[in-house]
């Protein structure tokens, strides 16, 4: 016959079983927010202010800029940060706000089906755009 | 009719006299009869005040010389049980607190004071609200001492330096004035509020405990800690206060580098 004991002489109980989703979506609220402050300061500098700013924006430009893998991963990983930052703030705005299930249900499917459209294409642009192709 | 003037009577009888000094106070209550109303309504009494009163003695007032009918809780009336929550000209107070001078209005102006329940629980007449969601936070934290293996044979020692560290939220008196201050409370069932982190902080900080993983297990789920916006609506309600951001914020902290 075992003796049945409430937690036999364990000091500390074992570690969290819970998930960390939320812990880590906020986390990650806070580091790509600095990143992003970064990024898109950056980016508006450079199209903005820089050289003539937005007048010398043309289909030249772009092909120049996304020849070099340093801006390719800077747009990407803009892209992404902005994307999934921005999603995850709306998410907590539905959960805020939504007062029915269903509701609720649908507005963070349309969230994330947005999500992913937009990364998908931006994604495919910087990662297949061709310099080479007729510019009109 | 005799019976509608004793149901709206007082409970105390004849208005006493008015003191000298008394200004005449517009309270308007945000009432409602769940036998009789579908909406909550807008009532108002004139009520004459002294500057040192509080608010409380003006609902008193009312209760007992005006419409015995009006309907709230209070226990102590002095700050101690947390019983009388409301909101007063908009924000969470304790009714016993709040002293009618600083409510006056300004120059020659009549004053008036608005009275509504707190926000975010089911009122069931007038300012009385249901505080069983409310508990239900509070008791989902664990708010008691949990140990582990014998019992030791003296009393648990503590510093005072460890006995420091969660002295801000000992003072607690679980009024919910900072859990209906919530904006992220108000949308029903979808954090714990302010006043359950604020109770499991008392016990996740104190040296004697152990069973701080639990709480903070807890409060690391998708209704606790990570909800909170850091508006600062709950440390400007609290009656005792307590930096109740503060705390959550020591939470988050606690949850980031636990391991």
């Amino acid at each position: 016959m075992t003796l049945a004991l409430d937690k036999p002489r364990s000091p500390r109980r074992p570690a969290a079983r819970r998930s960390n989703f939320e812990l880590a979506s906020w986390l990650f609220m806070r580091i790509s927010g600095i990143a992003l402050i970064v990024l898109v300061l950056g980016h508006l500098f450079i199209m903005n202010i820089l050289d003539g700013g937005v007048h010398r924006i043309n289909f030249a430009f772009v092909a120049g800029r996304w020849s070099s893998p340093f801006w390719q991963m800077w747009d990407l990983a803009m892209l992404w940060l902005a994307e999934i930052h921005g999603g995850n703030g709306l998410r907590t705005v539905i959960n805020d706000y939504a007062r029915k299930d269903t509701t609720r249900f649908w507005l963070k499917v349309m969230l994330y089906v947005s999500m992913v459209l937009i990364l998908f294409l931006g994604s495919y642009v910087i990662f297949t755009f061709d310099a080479t192709i007729p510019a009109n | 009719m005799t019976a509608t003037v004793s149901e709206k009577a007082g409970s105390r009888g004849d208005l006493p006299p008015v003191p000298d000094g008394a200004v005449t106070v517009a309270l308007k209550v945000l009432r409602f009869n769940p036998e009789v109303d579908s909406e909550p309504r807008w009532e108002t009494f004139n009520v004459p005040a002294l500057p040192t009163d509080r608010v409380l003695n003006l609902l008193h007032y009312v209760k007992w010389y005006i419409d015995g009918t009006l309907t709230f809780r209070r226990s102590c009336a002095h700050g101690i049980c947390g019983s009388d929550a409301m909101q007063v000209n908009g924000v969470n107070r304790l009714a016993c607190k709040v002293l009618v001078k600083d409510l006056m209005a300004k120059g020659d102006k009549p004053t008036s004071i608005t009275i509504a329940p707190i926000k975010g629980l089911p009122v069931n007449k007038d300012l009385l609200v249901d505080m069983e969601p409310f508990m239900e936070a509070f008791k989902a934290v664990k708010p008691f001492l949990i140990t582990y293996g014998n019992e030791p044979t003296r009393e648990r020692v503590q510093s005072a330096a460890d006995r420091e560290r969660f002295d801000d939220t000992t003072k607690c008196i679980l009024c919910a004035c900072c859990t209906t201050s919530c904006p992220v409370f108000w949308n029903e069932g979808s954090y714990f509020g302010p006043a359950a982190i604020v109770n499991a902080h008392r016990f996740i900080f104190d040296s004697r405990d152990e069973g701080a993983e639990e709480r903070l297990d807890i409060l690391n789920d998708a209704e606790g800690v990570w909800r909170c916006r850091t508006t600062f609506n709950c440390t400007d309600a609290c009656p005792r206060g307590i930096q109740v951001t503060k705390a959550i914020q020591e939470v988050k902290r606690a949850l980031l580098f636990r391991r």
